[in-house]
This record gives structure tokens, sequence and C-alpha cells, in this order.
């Protein structure tokens, strides 16, 4: 069974649609406490880091006692960030410090220099003006990194869809890498813990891949 | 390690470019019209939005292009059936009148809200919602018109003109909150004579988010000029996919081989 973290960060409709496509048993627990019958845990998210506030405390340490039993944890955007030792969009909440780095803006006010043959205004992420567009919004490729269950089958370069400003650096954890101005982590992992930054459940089937490694994780 | 350009190569993004395909769906049923006139039935959105997945569109919009008219709330059971069988971006606009209406789209699975007329009647909806749901949920939709050298807005399903201009009012929903612009040409809205570049120009060009095209559509090249000369983030349309006349694929491979970033699957 899949516990589905309801923290009032966004809708779940989309990730519970497109988990029961998958043909996955979920619920939305009401008590920190029920995850202790949860095999695996997603935490989803869209917005602000701050509303992580609402997992605190009960929900966090469920969540660490869930990740002691060395049972699966996905985190999704805001929910991968909150994996992190926290955000500037927010510094006063803490993040769950499972996975080292602190989630920083894009640098929208870097002049994009021209590689290539591409000008600026001719490419979704650059303004006329020739800045990087922030928020960061659209289809992306995914450049994998090294050796991951949550990325088996996925193919270097694969797209998926983003909608953020701030993201989390490319460490020792990461496993899927996106350039956007900078490279950031667009997927990461340590045993059992995953997280992605961008929104499995709006990727099509390259989405729906990475879900259902998630499920065959948790099973 | 950290994001700071200083530190670190600053990477040219190569963000895809996106097809969005336009659903205008009037009582639970894919309608298409000339210059938002003559209705024809389509098909059924479900069945459609399935068959564009497929092809590999990006994105999905379901429009109630009757709603503001017949005071009907967006359909509910519409947005359900094609986000419970389709995992990309969905947008739901028409008849989107205030908080209620986007609880109920966002409830019924839509991603994004689109609002028109009622955002230029109550602008400060637009931050109510961005706040609520984040401006990456709130679309401002703008119908614009060329009138005396001018792009003027209209409202009401395109029925209704009004004083304000497109490129000013698209600014202020911009500063509002507002997370892209629908931008519809009703000069060319059905008719294949292509988008009309100056318009969404003027607009990408004047704000900092992203911008979708709309309205003309009859070719691929059409695409490729709305990409570069319009400097459109995005592209919809209707009419050009639903009889199945071109193909979502056929198109990323043309605009591929012009070398415009989009997302080949």
């Amino acid at each position: 069974m899949i516990a589905l973290i309801n923290y009032g960060a966004g809708n779940l409709t989309s990730v519970r649609k497109a988990l029961a496509s998958l043909g996955a048993r979920v619920t939305t627990p009401r008590t920190a406490a029920d995850l202790r019958w949860a095999h695996g845990v997603i935490v989803p998210g869209v917005g602000n880091f701050a509303v992580t506030a609402a997992l605190e405390p009960n929900w966090r340490t469920a969540i660490l006692a869930h990740v002691d039993r060395q049972l699966p944890l996905l985190g999704i955007c805001v929910g991968m960030q909150w994996l992190f030792d926290g955000s500037e969009e927010a510094p006063e909440h803490p993040g769950l410090k499972l996975l080292s780095g602190t989630c920083r803006l894009f640098p929208s006010e870097e002049p994009v220099s021209n590689h290539g043959d591409v000008r600026p205004g001719e490419n979704a992420g650059v303004t006329t003006t020739g800045r990087l567009k922030v928020p960061h919004v659209g289809w992306n490729s995914l450049h994998l990194v090294k050796r991951s269950w949550l990325l088996d089958g996925i193919a270097d370069g694969d797209q998926v869809y983003f909608t953020h400003s701030f993201a989390a650096p490319v460490t020792a954890d990461c496993v899927g890498s996106t350039p956007y101005g900078v490279n950031f982590a667009a997927a990461v992992e340590r045993d059992n813990v995953a997280g992605v930054q961008f929104h499995p459940e709006k990727s099509s089937n390259v989405g729906l891949r990475i879900l259902s490694n998630f499920l065959r994780r948790v099973s | 390690m950290y994001l700071t350009a200083r530190t670190t190569t600053f990477l040219f993004p190569m963000l895809s470019k996106r097809i969005i395909a336009c659903l205008d769906v009037r009582d639970g049923s894919v309608v298409k019209g000339i210059k938002f006139k003559g209705l024809q039935n389509a098909g059924d959105p479900a069945t459609l939005a399935r068959r564009y997945n497929r092809e590999g569109i990006d994105e999905v919009v379901i429009l109630d292009v009757t709603a503001t008219i017949e005071k009907r709330k967006a359909l509910a059971k519409t947005i359900h059936a094609v986000s419970r069988e389709i995992f990309l971006p969905l947008c739901v606009g028409g008849g989107i009148r205030g908080e209620s209406h986007a609880e109920a789209a966002i409830e019924a699975g839509a991603d994004k809200i689109g609002i028109n007329t009622a955002a230029l009647s109550q602008p400060e909806l637009i931050s109510t919602l961005a706040g609520r749901y984040g401006s990456q949920a709130v679309i401002v939709a703008i119908d614009a018109k060329r009138e005396d050298g001018r792009f003027k807005i209209y409202v009401r399903s395109g029925q209704q003109g009004t004083s304000r201009d497109a490129v000013e009012w698209a600014r202020e929903a911009a500063d509002r909150g507002a997370g892209e612009i629908l931008l519809t040409s009703i000069d060319r809205d059905g008719t294949k004579l292509g988008f009309d570049c100056q318009l969404t120009a003027a607009v990408s060009s004047a704000i900092p988010i992203p911008v979708i095209a709309s309205g003309g559509a009859g070719n691929f090249d059409h695409f490729v000029d709305v990409f570069t000369e319009g400097q459109a983030d995005a592209a919809l349309a209707a009419s050009i996919f639903h009889y199945a006349e071109h193909s979502v694929e056929d198109l990323k491979t043309h605009l591929h081989e012009r070398k415009i970033p989009v997302r080949i699957i």
C-alpha cells in the first residue's frame, strides 16, 4: 500500500490517478501514525518550500521512521527539495536532511551566452533580452548520471515536465541531471530514498515508467 | 555544486517549445468553428486526447466554449475523463468566474486554470488564484483582434469588444501573478492562414512569462514561423489535429529538422 501525504500543497488528484492507472493501492493517511501501515510513502508538492512547514513535527517523525524501516520514499517537486537540508526560498524551514545540500533559485539575472545556432527568443527558456526565464516551465531532458533503480528503463535525453524556480544541487546522490542555465539535480536516490524535481504524473510514458519503478521497489 | 552561474559554466537551456492541443468542448463533445462561429462536432474529448498523447502532444487544453455565455461551469465530467487517461499537463478554461469554479476544475483533474472574461472584470482573481495554487496554475487567456493598428481585446468568447490593449493587459496580468499567457488571434482563428506572428511577438517581447500562441495554424511551417518570428514558447492548435489531417508526430519531426527544440518521443 502506498501512502500519499496530503499536507495541503497542491492537489493530489493527478498523482493519485497516475498511480491508479498503474494498479497501485493508494491511501491518503489522515494522521501521521497511519504511516506505519504503508509500504511506500510519496510526498508530493507544488509551490513554495514554506508549505512543508505543515509536515512538522508529526509527519517528519513518521516519515523518518518509515525510512529507518528501509522502506521506499519518493519526493516529488517541493517534496524532493524537502529531502535536502533546506531551500533558500524559505530558510526558516529546515528540510528532512536525508540528503545534503541547499536548494537555490535559478540565476535569472545572468545573461545567457549564445552557444550553437539557437538565438534568444527562439528557445523556450530564454527571454528576448537574452536572460534565463524563471520559473523553469516545460519539457526538458533528463541526463543519466549513474545507475539507478528509479530511472531503470529511462533513456539518456528522455524529456520530462518541470515547473519550479528553485532547484537542488548536483551531489553524489544525483542520478539524473537537467541543464537549465546550470546543471541541477532532476532525480536523486540514496538507498530507498528517492526524489524527482519534475512531475512524473505529468510526464506521459516516461513519468509512468518512473512511478512504476518506484512501485516495483515497494513490492 | 551550487546553483550559481559564477562557479560553473552557464549552460544554454534547451527547453522544448511546446505543442498544445486544444479541445473546444460543448455539452461533452469537441466542437470547432471558424472565427469563433459555426461550431461543428469533432468527436469525443477522451478519445482525441488519447490519440494526441500517443502522437506526442506536450499539453492539453480543455476549453468550455459556451460556458461564459450560457453561464455553465467547466465540464467536470470531461476533465475527469481526460485526466484519468492521459498523464500530461491539463489546462481548463471557459466559464471560470471565481475561486469556486477554479477549485471544481482542479479537483476534477486540471493542473492549470485559464481565465479570460473574469480576469478582465475582476483582475484581483489572478492574484487570488496564484496565491492559492501557485502562478504555474494560472493562465490568463487573451482574445485579440486587429483594430486601428492596435491589438484590441475581445471578451465573452470573442463577442464583445473592449477598449483594452492586448500588450498592456498581458503586462498587467504577468505583474498580478499569471504564470502564462494564452494569446488567441480572433482574426486568424480557424482560418488556417497561419498564426498572427506580429501579435505574438509584440506580447512575448513585453513580458517575462511564457506565451502560448493560438489561432490560425494551417500547416507545419506556420509553427516554425510562430516559434521564430513570433517568439512563442508554445503553440496551440485544434482543427489541424482533430480531423487527422496532420499528426503531432510529423509536426515535431518537421520542427526538429528545422532546429527548433521539441520533445520527440
